[in-house]
């Protein structure tokens, strides 16, 4: 029998170990799963590598994991943000890595990773400081960059609701990472709002099927949606 | 000289979207454009976080926070909006499917280069974020912006010497004192507000091969 539900988010994430490379879902604080961070920051592994769009807002989730000095490299498109100061104050001390990504290349390079191709070709960034020193060709009339794909050990997801085999529906745009970094990891690992009976998502509506996830972890609703009160 | 406020300046762009285009509004200024669209016209907003049909900000007690903009902003879904996950959208927007996106700017070229992200100054923490994608994705790519800084400089420029978003993608430039629009014949002004003289921008933007492109 297949049951991929675990009954913490610290046992979800206990294998998590140093150095690992983590996608996290989450554009702002939307989709961003709080408690595996919570729990990440529990279980103690560190000089993490982080994949995400941003690099933490206010004081939970990202914020805290960077905030507790657990992160060496950051991989994002969006660090800047009027309430990023973690990261801010990491970065000007040179304790920390960025590597800045535009936000659809960081898409399509966790794509590529997810359906096993060894990269992309982009027209985003032609020209510009974030496409030296890589290669560039011309394919008919116009240029492109290429990039390699972004694998992870762990990919931190929220989605709304799943089964005990991981199929996976998110919630209105707390969606968007979640799917591709699913597909990326080796070990993924999904905090819901709700696990349901096998055989009651609707087929033609799960977005990400099960094969893409290895944990899931219920997570109380009151918890999720105060975590997401913190104001974006 | 009658100089657009923010406000004029969003309702002159949102009066050329055309009805049933697909639009993005990039974070800042542009954003702003949402709340003058015309109500005769069905004009579908993507958001790049993975919403098409977005609509108006919610009353407070109705924000929901997994419901946001590019900028997180709390949003409301039209009838007949739908979600998609971050490689659906920007297959959308690199893909040519947008028809029009409205970007803020730090500097324009007149070869319509964009700089929008980074000021390459030193301590100064870069975030691209959607833009670079946006820049070479849009089938139009429109800037809005006020056409001096607040030291005095013109930010339709000669050269951008700020680090490039994309390479001459721009086509038209919506400013609190006039609209350019640039090909590769160069820059036309296609208005000016009103008390404003075609050689006065001239001297103001800085450049002999300023053209006046009203009828």
């Amino acid at each position: 029998m297949i049951d991929k539900s675990v009954a913490t988010a610290l046992q979800a994430v206990a294998d998590v170990f140093d150095g690992a490379r983590v996608l996290v879902g989450g554009f702002g604080t939307a989709g961003m799963p709080d408690e595996l961070i919570d729990a990440l920051i529990e279980q103690g592994a560190r000089d993490l590598t982080i994949i995400s769009n941003n690099a933490g807002n206010g004081e939970h989730g990202l914020a805290a994991l960077l905030k507790a000095g657990r992160v060496a490299k950051v991989v994002c498109s969006f660090p800047r943000q009027s309430d990023s100061h973690h990261f801010d104050a990491l970065y000007r001390a040179g304790k920390i890595e960025l590597e800045l990504v535009p936000q659809g290349t960081l898409a399509a390079r966790i794509e590529a990773a997810g359906a096993g191709l060894g990269g992309i070709y982009t027209p985003t960034g032609v020209g510009t400081p974030l496409a030296m020193g890589k290669e560039t060709r011309r394919i008919g009339d116009r240029d492109y960059v290429f990039e390699l794909p972004i694998h992870a050990d762990f990919a931190l997801i929220k989605a709304h609701r799943a089964d005990r085999w991981g199929n996976l529906v998110y919630r209105k745009a707390a969606r968007n990472f979640g799917p591709i970094m699913a597909t990326a990891a080796r070990c993924t690992i999904a905090q819901v709002t709700q696990i349901v009976t096998l055989g009651e998502l609707d087929p033609e509506a799960i977005v990400t099927p099960g094969i893409y996830v290895r944990r899931v972890v219920k997570i109380d609703g009151a918890t999720q949606n105060n975590a997401l009160g913190v104001a974006a | 000289m009658k100089r657009h406020d923010r406000a004029q300046m969003a309702a002159r762009v949102a009066q050329d979207i055309a009805d049933g285009a697909y639009v993005n509004l990039g974070i800042g200024l542009p954003t702003l454009v949402a709340n003058h669209l015309p109500a005769d016209r069905e004009i579908v907003l993507q958001s790049e976080n993975g919403i098409l049909g977005m609509g108006p900000a919610p009353d407070r007690d109705d924000e929901d926070p997994e419901l946001i903009n590019a900028g997180k902003q709390p949003v409301t879904q039209l009838p007949g909006s739908s979600f998609f996950h971050h490689g659906d959208s920007f297959a959308m927007i690199r893909g040519g499917h947008l028809d029009l996106c409205v970007l803020g700017a730090f500097q324009v070229s007149v070869t319509g280069d964009l700089a929008n992200w980074h000021t390459g100054k030193e301590g100064a923490i870069p975030a691209v974020g959607g833009a670079m994608d946006l820049a070479v994705g849009a089938r139009r790519i429109v800037v809005m912006m006020e056409l001096m800084t607040s030291g005095g400089e013109c930010k339709l420029v000669e050269r951008c010497t700020y680090p490039l978003t994309g390479l001459a993608c721009v086509s038209r430039v919506y400013t609190d004192l006039a609209i350019f629009d640039i090909d590769r014949n160069g820059v036309r002004v296609a208005e000016c507000v009103e008390g404003l003289e075609f050689e006065a921008l001239r001297r103001m933007v800085g450049f002999a091969a300023l053209r006046d492109g009203r009828s």
